[in-house]
């Protein structure tokens, strides 16, 4: 696990991640079994084609998942997510890699926490934003400890 | 310009919950769940490792209220068929969620909005999905839009 990031570390515009994910239909099997999503056009090729689609396609669901992991190895184990939002914009198919990645947009002190609000997103192969997000993560501070 | 389905009856249902429904965290699942997200962090993997941690034991990775089967109230459009679309959610995490937890969850309605779309008539809902563990403590809230077209 990676050193734990502490308030006075980030700044506006610090870089958060890059986290690379390589779906594969096997990790929307697995998907589906552990999220109780068996809507077919994550698995069932035909069904995804008779339905108008290219093909297979990620749940919405696992792209937030793969949001999630990016925020919570920022966070650190002495960090905590706050807040994760995420807008589904665009398909995205199993057998390419899609990357999550963020950027700090604001940091402050509220109700004697260490606020740090940053903008995120999933990135596919043309470098598109297919899952645009915001995510607001409480990091501990060196001044406190 | 009226909207085709929602209307001021249809936006009457703003506020109408579903059934709460309870949910039994376990260990294996928690673990299932990290690994098809492929997320290796220990306290979503190893009880012994989540242990020496400031939790004291493995917690849910934040996606996985997911797999609670949340119910949604019934909302009626009239609407004669629809594909239904996932549009995003609004997660906020106030306690750690833990294996052996029980998690009642329970959604309501809180808003409806139509908007023009190239296929049609599109319409939004909005449900927050509240999750609250038997202590009486709400653990996350989730916020999350359909779009129904």
């Amino acid at each position: 696990m990676a050193k734990q990031i502490y308030f006075e570390d980030v700044e506006v515009g610090t870089e958060v991640g890059p986290l690379e994910k390589n779906p594969t239909t096997q990790q929307l099997v697995r998907y589906a079994g552990a999220s109780g999503d068996f809507y077919q056009i994550h698995y069932d090729k035909d069904f995804a084609l008779g339905n108008g689609l290219p093909g297979v396609i990620l749940h919405g669901a696992l792209k937030n998942a793969f949001l999630g992991h990016l925020m919570t190895d920022f966070a650190g184990e002495h960090g905590w997510l706050r807040k994760l939002g995420v807008q589904y914009r665009g398909m995205d198919q199993p057998g390419a890699k899609v990357v999550a990645r963020g950027k700090v947009s604001k940091k402050y002190t509220e109700g004697g926490h260490h606020m740090v609000d940053c903008e995120i997103w999933l990135e596919n192969a043309n470098g598109e934003k297919t899952t645009p997000g915001t995510a607001t993560v409480i990091l501990p501070s060196r001044a406190a400890s | 310009m009226a909207n085709k389905y929602v209307t001021d009856e249809a936006r009457r249902q703003i506020g109408k919950v579903s059934e709460p429904r309870t949910y039994e965290v376990e260990r294996g699942a928690i673990r299932r769940f990290a690994e098809a997200i492929e997320d290796p962090n220990p306290l979503f993997n190893s009880e012994s490792d989540a242990r020496k941690t400031r939790f004291g034991g493995m917690i849910a990775p934040p996606t996985f209220c997911r797999s609670m089967g949340a119910p949604i109230p019934n909302i009626k459009l009239d609407m004669p068929t629809f594909r239904g679309l996932d549009g995003g959610s609004d997660w906020e995490y106030f306690v750690p969620i833990r294996a052996g937890d029980r998690i009642t969850v329970q959604s309501k309605l809180v808003d409806l909005r139509e908007a023009a779309g190239r296929l049609g008539p599109m319409v939004f809902t909005v449900v927050e999905t509240t999750y609250t563990n038997q202590f009486g403590e709400v653990c996350v809230i989730q916020r999350s839009t359909g779009i129904r077209y």
